[in-house]
């Protein structure tokens, strides 16, 4: 965990409104953990004031300029264009400064080895699971299954193939794979029965059906949620959620940047109108 | 740069509140810097002049629903709820860590009633390593129809004057800003037994989802910090510095040096450091080396010559 100044490596579109951004950063190779995000302070000036949470992408090595220099080490984070900040980063290039927290948050477990491991990404949803699906294949089967509105939401989907995951791919209004929702396949999955666990990650509507399944077929799950976050580091209690058993009387809130933001779904409190039990970022955008 | 024989001589950068000596003027404000042990990644708590807790109550408290914060224009508005962890679990699990440090904690402390103000109080009276109290007194008096008792001057009178009598340890008592004169409420606490006094706490705000109409924070209404509220605060430190003789500690906004310097140069004895530790951890380390860069080109050899040398 540091504050790192360092300087983005490139910057590109990959789908309309999406964008990838590798960032020079040394030691992330040793010490970031599938799950795990930054906190990435968009330019120097106070505008925007609060820094952005980005989940890592992955982590890696590239040659460096000359011959005789060691390679360098980056992460990538993929992006989406929402708002203010992310529309100032769509804008940044090459050797741009920026300043990177991290890592933080606690990552994905990564459950017996043998057993079979599905991720279920829905749109951006899809950035943690990379890290996370290259650990796992070492040694189990995984598939992933890839929900998104269009064919723009589905990213990064040959990366996963590449690594020998299987991939199911559906969008809403059918232009690409199936039609329909990404948790039609992972209902039929569960059916067939065996052991196996499920990692999700994606818009809350989709994370919650994904517990509503998991739990209905008796599968553990983690997920991996979103909250609004001031510092990162678990002094603001701006980022909670409700943990399991949480009640008026008994209120039991976690940190989603501390405790978070991967989860095991079981700690959670999914109550009666689950939309309102799990803070994301709610009524904010 | 004032050199003597060739050698930079460092600037003076100690300064004395209420009988506790800090080695400098910078500590983080309250609810933004958690116990200490979150940024001890980032920044050597030996470095501070003191160390500020979460606000602490006589019971832990659950704090608001979400959302609880959302960013404005150079700013941002919060509802946690006052979300710690009680003043006996502080005391048994949060002040080990602390007292490593050399580093002087000062311990803030609220209650909904009078004698929950008194009793936490009590409780922090004989814990050794606690250096000083600080009193938010920005909270609902529930005994009082939730009235806010930093807004009645004989509230604040009496809850003050009630935890005089419980604490021997030096006593802040952080003024809200929301008020309509801010001379009166600090003179009620200066005349209450308040040993110092810190302002400003969050200005009251509110922003609203346009798409949803909603409020953007559950609890509608929140607190303001960070840069936009910085003129308004060094104008509140600047009145009460000329209502009270007690010493001030001024907050608000602080992002950088020269943003402290404001506060000192109206004549707060230190400064708070709030927001700015969530956009960068390492904030108050950068303002402190640019504080004595600044004393050091300016030729300030005591950054006491500057504490309320403001030219009118
Ligand atoms: C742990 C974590 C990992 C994330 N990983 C990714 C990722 O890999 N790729 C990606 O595109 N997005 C990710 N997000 C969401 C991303 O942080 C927001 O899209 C981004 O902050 C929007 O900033 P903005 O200024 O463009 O939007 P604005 O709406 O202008 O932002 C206003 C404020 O709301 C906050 N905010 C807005 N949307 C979200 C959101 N969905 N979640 C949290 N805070 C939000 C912003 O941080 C900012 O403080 C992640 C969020 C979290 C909490
Ligand atoms: C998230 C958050 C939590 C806070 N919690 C407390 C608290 O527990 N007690 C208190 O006296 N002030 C609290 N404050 C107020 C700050 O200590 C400070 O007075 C205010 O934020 C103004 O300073 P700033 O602009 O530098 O942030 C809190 C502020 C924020 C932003
Ligand atoms: S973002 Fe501040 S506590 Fe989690």
């Amino acid at each position: 965990m540091k504050n790192l100044k360092t300087v983005v490596l490139s910057n590109q579109e990959i789908s309309p409104g999406y964008y990838r951004m590798r960032i020079l950063a040394p030691d992330y190779t040793r010490l970031a953990k599938a799950g795990q995000f930054i906190m990435f302070r968009v330019q120097r000036s106070l505008l925007p004031l609060l820094r952005r949470p980005f989940g890592i992408f992955r982590t890696g090595f590239m040659p460096a300029d000359c011959e005789t220099m060691p390679p360098k080490e980056f992460i990538e984070i993929i992006y989406k264009v929402v708002g203010g900040g992310t529309e100032i980063m769509r804008e940044l290039h090459h050797g741009d400064s920026v300043e990177i927290l991290g890592p933080l948050g606690n990552g994905f477990e990564f459950g017996e080895p043998g057993e079979e491991k599905v991720l279920v990404g829905g749109g951006i949803g899809l950035v943690p699971l990379y890290m996370l699906a290259e650990k796992l294949v070492e040694e189990s089967r995984v598939r992933l299954y890839m929900g998104g509105r269009t064919r723009d939401d589905i990213i990064t989907v040959t990366e996963f193939e590449r690594l020998g995951v299987r991939t199911h791919v559906s969008t809403e209004d059918g232009s690409v794979g199936d039609t329909g929702l990404v948790t039609v396949g992972l209902e039929k999955k569960l059916q067939e029965g065996g052991k196996m666990t499920v990692y999700a990650c994606g818009p809350m509507p989709m994370i919650e059906a994904v517990e509503k399944i998991c739990r209905r077929y008796g599968v553990p799950l983690q997920v991996s949620l979103e909250a609004l976050m001031a510092c990162g580091v678990g002094a603001c209690l701006g980022c909670v959620v409700k943990g399991a058993g949480h009640s008026d009387s008994t209120p039991s809130y976690l940190c989603t940047c501390k405790v978070g933001p991967v989860f095991d779904a079981k700690k959670l409190d999914w109550g009666n109108s689950p939309e309102q039990s799990v803070g994301n970022c709610g009524g904010c955008q | 740069m004032i050199k003597r024989k060739d050698k930079i001589i460092r600037p003076k950068m100690e300064v004395e509140i209420a009988g506790i000596k800090l080695r400098n003027p910078i500590m983080p404000a309250s609810g933004t810097f958690g116990y200490g042990e979150e940024f001890a990644p980032y920044l050597d708590l030996n470095s501070l002049g003191a160390i500020v807790t979460k606000g602490l109550s006589l019971n832990a408290k659950a704090g608001n629903r979400t959302p609880r914060i959302c960013e404005t224009v150079s700013g941002m508005l919060n509802a946690i709820g006052l979300q710690n962890v009680g003043v006996d679990v502080f005391i048994k699990h949060k002040m080990p860590f602390l007292e490593q440090f050399d580093t002087p904690v000062i311990v803030n402390f609220f209650g909904n009633t009078q004698d929950e103000y008194a009793e936490v109080a009590a409780r922090l009276d004989g814990v050794p390593g606690v250096a000083a109290l600080e009193m938010n007194i920005s909270c609902p008096n529930v005994k009082h129809g939730g009235i806010v008792f930093g807004t009645d001057p004989k509230a604040i009178h009496e809850v003050v004057s009630q935890v005089r009598k419980k604490t021997s340890k030096p006593l802040i008592v952080k003024l809200t800003p929301n008020v309509t004169d801010i001379q009166v409420t600090a003179r009620a606490a200066e005349e209450a037994g308040a040993d110092a006094l810190s302002l400003i706490n969050t200005l009251t705000g509110m922003a609203v989802d346009v798409k949803t109409r909603k409020p953007r924070l559950a609890n509608t209404i929140g607190g303001l910090s960070g840069p936009a509220i910085r003129p308004v605060a060094v104008r509140l430190v600047h009145q009460v510095v000329q209502a009270v003789s007690v010493p001030v500690i001024g907050m608000g906004g602080i992002t950088r040096a020269v943003d402290a310097l404001e506060f000192l140069i109206v004549g707060a004895k230190a400064v708070q450091v709030g927001t700015a530790n969530f956009v960068d951890p390492t904030a108050m380390s950068t303002i402190l080396d640019e504080l004595e860069e600044f004393c050091l080109t300016e030729g300030i050899e005591d950054i006491n010559d500057i504490i309320g040398s403001l030219v009118v």
